[in-house]
């Protein structure tokens, strides 16, 4: 008889949500960390003494509702919602803030253009109605197409309800909008460049692509649908930074009866008779566990912590094509005051600094901020996305300091100049010197800086080429065929081998439904 | 003056011909009228220097449906293609690399490079080939309507879902990247070599303002592919005496059938009474009926200039004003006092291929970055065939004609002045970045035409100058092309038809919406 | 176009009838004489000299070398040991084959693969997230295949090495005629026999010395008219001609398994995984489409078929590769699989054919027809199961 129930490999916060459903429905679970910390990619650290900075992924907002309550986590742990979406300064001194109310983003976006102001509340609702049916896509276990089972048309079954609300007539807008460009979908409803700019920013913010590229409409939905907001991305902040939500997230697990181990690095599932039995530490301990769910992206687990020749051509193949490419770098700075934005001079400027702030002026602007990865350089005029979570939560840094947390887009993998190493400060200056020209007063306000380049993500986090969703978030690794069609089940050849990271449908981001989704079939698997 | 038809085709490019035809042959009375005074829209042959036959933009034939020959008799009526069998790619290093149909050939090339990706093609050329058939029965259906499916519209769907499942999943999961993903990212998958990808990516961005990097022309280049299936592999060519030949066989088929055809006869709009379509009227005041109206031009010009928008759907003209063109390439078209010196050139033989500019991925990308914030590429991409090389009636003996197809060439060149001084910048980055491989061709030119987007708009009549009548990509393909809903030949105007690339398979000269259109209009059956 | 092997400074001036084939690429003889016959004898009788340098070599190195090679071939090599030779079929992730070839252990963690086709590409994919690294040293190595009863004795008057030690399918380094070379003991003849790989460099001298010593052992060079007789009586499958590689076909119909080769005894049912293993136990357990058979022809129908044309027997002295139709029955009405290689051999005096048949014909002593076309008509020869190899004289494994 074996040790465990479950064994998951890796503590991020789909290995621990994974782990909390499981541990839940009564399975005896071992949760193994290589670091001191849970929480992976989602973790709060003191890069600067006093300062709590959540290194990698701060969007609280993604969580999913359904994970959020089922798993009891309010109770453990408090978010702080901003009424402000999007704070979106201008190069001209102006300023457009996206408000939770459509009504208010309205009257702001008049101030561009009054025939945008028009189209804001419709596009809202169009894209809410189709963001639902693609949420309801994100909670389903994809189908093994081209072949539909029962059990998968009942699973479909959900969508009915989404896609009756969309109505027919806009079935087609569904369909046509999928695989578009996020910047054509934004010209069709939309002329000021500030307005484009401010939602379709968003897009591209966990993807290697450009605005203009296919495909970017569908990022666009599927942040709008895991938001939280009704709108294109979440706002808020974790009380004690990400690495509280994740803390939440390894008690709630805990607390039920899930055994959660950190600096415990597994070298590799043990597989006997082609099903997997255990896992072997890299100090030579064993546990011997009826599945293994492996929380770390595609790559780590078929190569490293299972043998590659044990899969077939086609497999080894595929997983080897996945397309990683982390493109941003985060920056983080510590700071003596506030930032004073040259468009919010002269007024009160905590509101709109509280949510997320985003320097995308218009989507050529993003785009050309992009056409540079092709060539291996990183962006001379990057696209920025902001957070100051210390207005939310001043505990996270010393009495009237303040934490800016920046990622900082584009920054590819590899640099045609050769290593980021020599090159990170600069990238970091400019990125600085970007931000000044919409807020001066920066550089002299900054005590301190720490720079994450995508090596630094991938050594430091585990995150291969530096993109913390595991794999792209494009079309062709989506749904059935994430991260590649036989696992996109989240099981895999290996029998009592799972796998529920973000590398598994539907992808990054801090939703949980990537391991909320393995819970479900391994639960349905060990029936 | 008016007279009486059964249907009357507005536009004598390849598709309206081809739907001309096909209606003739079922008896009706018919009637083309062209616009210009040459047949063929964009498959055009015209005489612009003396002596010498300009393919003035399409170039070559690959696509054809074999369906169409077959059924037209196409080569009873001159329909006569070169074979085109190498594809020559002189490189920024003095080298130069070739892709050859010849197997041994190739295989030795490819080889000088990779021996994996000499290995490698006939991998790729398996999984495009499976794509290829994946995607045939598509070609052939009446696209569906996705708001209000007919019980027909539900066999196809039906059908569909059977044949997706009868593909197996390894070839549907690689159906499913091509459709979404980039030409260079598809092709990552299998080559190697820097070139390699190239000069295959150079399919997938044809008439398209993306780049070979860009999500989206994977499926471009499988598109490319389409015509090998029913031919020999890599069946493509020149005609005879230039493109417009092709237009002129069909147009044989459909004159033979007893179709009427008329040239500069440019139709000024179409007559609609009590929401149907009984005539046209000529720009010259000249009014023709018929019960049958087809329009073989692009959906702009269908629905915003032919009709009027109060004959339509407000959901239509929506869709049909967010439909999206943009132009991507320009036609270069050369008189040469002799054949061009290529010093990387080694194998003279290929100059009877193309010869494609297109030296290294970044080069293409480039290219595409220059023009797509409006303008031209300042080192283009370029296409460059010499049809005289193995057709002598294009030329006069020891001349030769060079037909240079150019991306990008965005629709938008207002950065380079007026009309004439953005033709000649455009025109002169052409011919500076091809004498940087063909040090020689300045001296040889005797005469030199050119084509922006905007030239073609205005003389062919393809909006923005899309050569496809509207971007091939997957939110305008199929049941969303033109529009959803009306993608089945049909509009909302009674007898009022479409059958122009802007319609279902889309662009390159496939013959395929006009035969499918005339199929539509004689009721399922031709 | 087509290139010359390191020996064709001396092959060449030998090809009397300039009959060059294409292998590989390579300019390779396909009779040395006009007539292959002599040189088929020489290799039944004495020796034969085949200049085998177009066949693609691969050298695999590293911690996983044998975990690679063990993963992409079909027969188990986990027990393999330095000098051991295995002759295995690879095939795809759907059990189709490949290609076939041997598989030598060089070293603790070194394999070099031969093969009929370009393979590269297919060894780096199956050496994904492997540490090995993979080597195509198809042009270091010029080969010659030395076969024929007197082999043996010939080489060993060029070599130190003690071949009477060096058994069937077993390989070592050694000198031969004073170059550094690799000495198999492997063929594709059926016949006693080594493969003998030395640098391009030392090819001619290689040559030149084989030449001189095989006056005294009736050994003549041999082309590949007569290779092709011999692999047919040997029993051994001919890529291009009884099969066609998985991964040079598109289509499903024409990829064949290791089982429709008749190839299963390639497979142990306890091998660790391999690629292709998943679909061949499916395979083993619904049954193949076909088995691959040896057949033996009754000339005394043909005989009477010609004599109806007032034509005396006429028998393929030169073998055949081509889809031939077989029938379970004598009106063709059972199409039952075709045969694909066939030769008349003068060693057995027999017609010999090698067929892929249903497995339900391919019990040893069944009667099959198998379609004959005499002067443009079709005509149905019985033909019986037998055993291959057709040819397998005491001396080969010896």
């Amino acid at each position: 008889m074996a040790q465990y129930d479950v064994i998951i490999i890796g503590a991020g916060h789909n290995g621990l949500v994974t782990a909390a459903y499981l541990a839940q429905a009564g399975r005896r679970v071992l949760v193994l960390e290589k670091r001191d910390t849970v929480g992976g990619a989602a973790v709060s650290e003191e890069i600067f003494p006093g300062f709590k900075i959540s290194s990698v992924a701060d969007g609280c907002g993604y969580l999913s509702a359904k994970v959020r309550r089922e798993l009891k986590l309010d109770a453990r742990v408090e978010t702080v919602p901003s009424d402000v979406v999007a704070f979106c300064p201008q190069p001209d001194g102006t300023q457009l803030t996206i408000w939770r109310d459509t009504q208010r983003t309205a009257e702001e976006i008049a101030r561009f253009s009054k025939a945008d102001a028009e189209e804001y509340p419709k596009f809202v609702e169009l894209m809410s109605r189709i963001a639902d049916v693609v949420g309801g896509l994100m909670e389903m276990t994809p189908p093994d197409l081209p072949e539909i089972s029962l059990r998968d048309l009942l699973n479909g079954a959900a969508l009915l309800g989404p896609v009756r609300r969309l109505g027919r007539k806009r079935i087609p807008d569904l369909l046509r909008i999928l695989p578009m460009p996020s910047a054509d979908l934004l010209n069709e409803f939309f002329e000021a460049d500030a307005v484009r700019g401010a939602i379709g920013a968003s897009s591209v913010l966990n993807i290697t692509w450009g605005p203009q590229e296919n495909g970017t409409a569908y990022t666009l939905l599927s942040s709008w649908a895991q938001s939280g907001t009704g709108l294109f991305r979440s706002a808020g902040v974790v009380k004690g930074g990400m690495g509280a939500l994740t803390g939440a997230l390894a008690d709630a697990a805990r607390g039920f009866g899930a055994e959660i181990r950190t600096g415990a690095s597994v070298s590799e599932v043990i597989v006997a008779d082609e099903r997997a039995t255990g896992v072997r530490l890299s100090s030579g301990e064993e546990h011997t566990a009826a599945a293994v769910v492996s929380n770390a992206d595609p790559r780590t687990t078929f190569y490293e912590l299972l043998e590659p020749h044990y899969f077939d051509t086609l497999f080894v193949r595929q997983v080897e094509n996945i397309k990683y490419r982390g493109s941003a770098a985060r920056i983080h700075l510590a700071l003596s005051a506030l930032p004073e934005f040259t468009a919010l001079a002269g007024g009160d400027a905590t509101a709109q600094l509280s949510g997320p702030i985003q320097i995308a002026p218009s989507l050529d602007y993003v785009q050309k901020a992009f056409d540079c990865t092709k060539y291996g350089e990183y962006s001379r005029y990057p696209y920025l996305d902001l957070l100051i979570p210390t207005l939310s939560d001043p505990s996270l840094a010393p009495a009237g300091q303040h934490i800016l947390s920046i990622t900082a887009k584009y920054a590819p993998y590899e640099l045609d100049a050769g290593d980021w190493s020599a090159h990170k400060q600069s990238f970091a200056d400019v990125v600085i010197d970007t931000l000044a020209e919409y807020a001066p007063n920066i550089r002299d306000v900054i005590t301190d800086r720490h720079v994450l380049t995508p090596p630094d993500l991938e050594s430091l986090y585990g995150l291969p080429e530096g993109n913390p969703n595991h794999g792209e978030m494009t079309l062709e690794q989506f749904f059935h065929m994430r991260p590649i069609p036989s696992c996109a089940r989240y099981r895999t050849p290996i029998a009592g081998m799972y796998i529920c990271g973000a590398g598994a449908h539907p992808g990054g981001g801090v939703t949980g439904i990537p391991g909320h989704n393995a819970a479900r079939e391994i639960l349905k698997d060990s029936k | 003056m008016t007279q009486n038809y059964d249907a009357i085709i507005v536009g004598g490019g390849h598709n309206g011909l081809t739907c001309a035809a096909y209606l003739a042959r079922a008896g009706r009375k018919v009637l083309v009228l062209e616009q210009r005074h040459v047949l063929g829209g964009a498959a055009v042959s015209e005489e612009i220097y003396p002596g010498f036959t300009y393919s003035v933009c399409s170039y070559v034939v690959s696509l054809l449906r074999p369906e169409v020959i077959r059924e037209l008799e196409l080569a009873k009526y001159g329909l006569k293609i070169h074979p085109n069998d190498s594809v020559f790619v002189p490189m920024e290093n003095g080298d130069s690399f070739t892709s050859y149909a010849d197997e041994t050939k190739a295989r030795r090339e490819f080889g000088r490079f990779s021996q994996r990706d000499a290995e490698m093609a006939s991998r790729f050329h398996e999984v495009m080939y499976k794509m290829a058939f994946a995607v045939k029965p598509i070609i052939g259906y009446v696209p569906p309507n996705i708001i209000k499916p007919s019980l027909r519209d539900l066999g196809t769907l039906k059908d569909l879902g059977k044949h997706m499942r009868g593909l197996g999943k390894e070839t549907f999961h690689e159906l499913c990247k091509i459709m979404v993903m980039s030409a260079d990212d598809f092709l990552g998958e299998y080559f190697e070599t820097d070139v390699i990808r190239a000069v295959h990516g150079m399919s997938g961005i044809i008439g398209t303002m993306l780049g070979v990097r860009s999500p989206g022309t994977a499926y471009v280049l499988l598109h490319h592919y389409m015509g090998e299936l029913d031919g020999a592999f890599t069946a493509w060519g020149a005609q005879q005496g230039g493109t417009g030949g092709v237009s002129e066989a069909i147009a044989g088929s459909a004159r033979n059938h007893g179709a009427e055809i008329r040239v500069s006869a440019p139709v000024a709009q179409v007559i609609v009474k009590n929401g149907s379509a009984v005539g046209v009227a000529l720009e010259n005041g000249d009014e023709f009926y018929a019960d049958t109206i087809v329009s073989g031009c692009d959906p702009k010009v269908t629905f915003r200039k032919l009709v009027e928008e109060k004959d339509l759907p407000a959901d239509l003209v929506r869709s049909i004003d967010k439909f999206k063109y943009r132009g991507s390439s320009g036609k270069v078209n050369l008189a040469l006092d002799g054949l061009p010196h290529f010093p990387s050139l080694k194998d003279p033989s290929v100059l009877k291929g193309a010869i494609d500019i297109c030296p290294s991925v970044r080069y293409i990308e480039k290219a595409y970055d220059d023009a797509k914030y409006g303008g031209f590429s300042k080192r283009p991409a370029m296409e460059v065939v010499i049809p005289s090389v193995v057709d002598p009636t294009m030329a006069p003996q020891g001349k030769h004609m060079m037909s240079i197809f150019v991306q990008y060439a965005a629709y938008d060149m207002s950065e380079y002045g007026n009309r004439d001084q953005q033709r000649e910048a455009f025109g002169n980055a052409v011919i500076d970045t091809l004498s940087e491989f063909a040090p020689n061709i300045k001296d040889l030119i005797l005469h030199k035409q050119v084509l922006t987007p905007w030239d073609l708009e205005q003389q062919i009549g393809l909006t923005e100058g899309n050569i496809f009548q509207g971007e091939l990509t997957l939110d305008q393909l199929f049941f969303l092309r033109p529009a959803a809903g009306w993608a089945d030949y049909r509009t909302p105007i009674r007898g009022y038809w479409q059958c122009g690339s802007g319609t279902h398979p889309g662009g390159g000269i496939t013959a395929g919406p006009g035969r499918l259109a005339a199929r539509e209009i004689l009721g399922g059956k031709l | 176009m087509l290139k010359p092997t390191p020996f064709h400074s001396r092959t060449g001036p030998l090809c009397q009838g300039h009959s060059w084939a294409n292998w590989a690429g390579f300019l390779a003889a396909t009779t040395y004489e006009p007539d292959h016959l002599h040189e088929y004898n020489a290799v039944r009788t004495g020796s034969g000299l085949f200049d085998v340098s177009p066949l693609f070599k691969y050298d695999i190195r590293g911690r996983d070398a044998l975990a690679t090679v063990n993963r992409v071939a079909v027969r188990d090599l986990s027990k393999s040991r330095i000098g051991q030779v295995y002759y295995s079929v690879w095939c795809d992730d759907k059990g189709m084959v490949i290609d076939d070839g041997t598989i030598s252990q060089l070293g603790e963690d070194h394999f070099r693969i031969t093969a009929a086709i370009p393979t590269l590409a297919w060894l780096q994919d199956n050496a994904i997230g492997l540490e090995v690294t993979i080597e195509d040293v198809s042009e270091q190595f010029a080969g010659v295949a030395l076969q024929g009863p007197t082999s043996r004795d010939m080489l060993q008057s060029l070599t130190d090495v003690d071949l009477s030690s060096l058994r069937f399918f077993r390989c070592t380094d050694g000198k031969v005629a004073g170059a550094p070379a690799l000495i198999s003991r492997t063929g594709y003849t059926g016949d006693l026999g080594y493969e003998i790989f030395v640098g391009p460099d030392d090819a001619e001298s290689l040559w030149d010395a084989m030449m001189e010593a095989g006056g005294k052992f009736q050994m003549l060079p041999a082309g590949l008219a007569t290779l092709d007789l011999v692999r047919i009586e040997g029993g051994l499958l001919g890529i291009d001609a009884d099969f066609t590689s998985a991964l040079q076909t598109m289509f499903p119909v024409q990829k064949l398994s290791v089982y429709d080769l008749g190839l299963g005894w390639m497979i142990k049912a306890n091998k660790s995984f391999f690629v292709g293993r998943d679909a061949l136990r499916r395979e083993k357990a619904s049954g193949s489409r076909y088995d691959t058979v040896g057949l033996e022809l009754d000339v005394t129908v043909l005989e009477k078929v010609y004599a109806e044309y007032g034509m005396p027997l006429h028998l393929p002295y030169t073998s055949w590769n081509s889809a031939v139709p077989v029938f379970s029955d004598e009106p063709q009405k059972h199409h039952i699989g075709r045969g694909t290689s066939g030769m008349w051999s003068p060693v057995l005096k027999k017609y010999i054919v090698m067929a892929r048949v249903k497995p339900e014909y391919a019990k040893l002593g069944n009667l099959i027809w198998i379609e004959d076309v005499v002067e443009s008509h079709s005509y149905s020869i019985p033909a019986r199961v037998v055993k291959m190899p057709f040819y397998d004289p005491p001396w080969k494994k010896a």
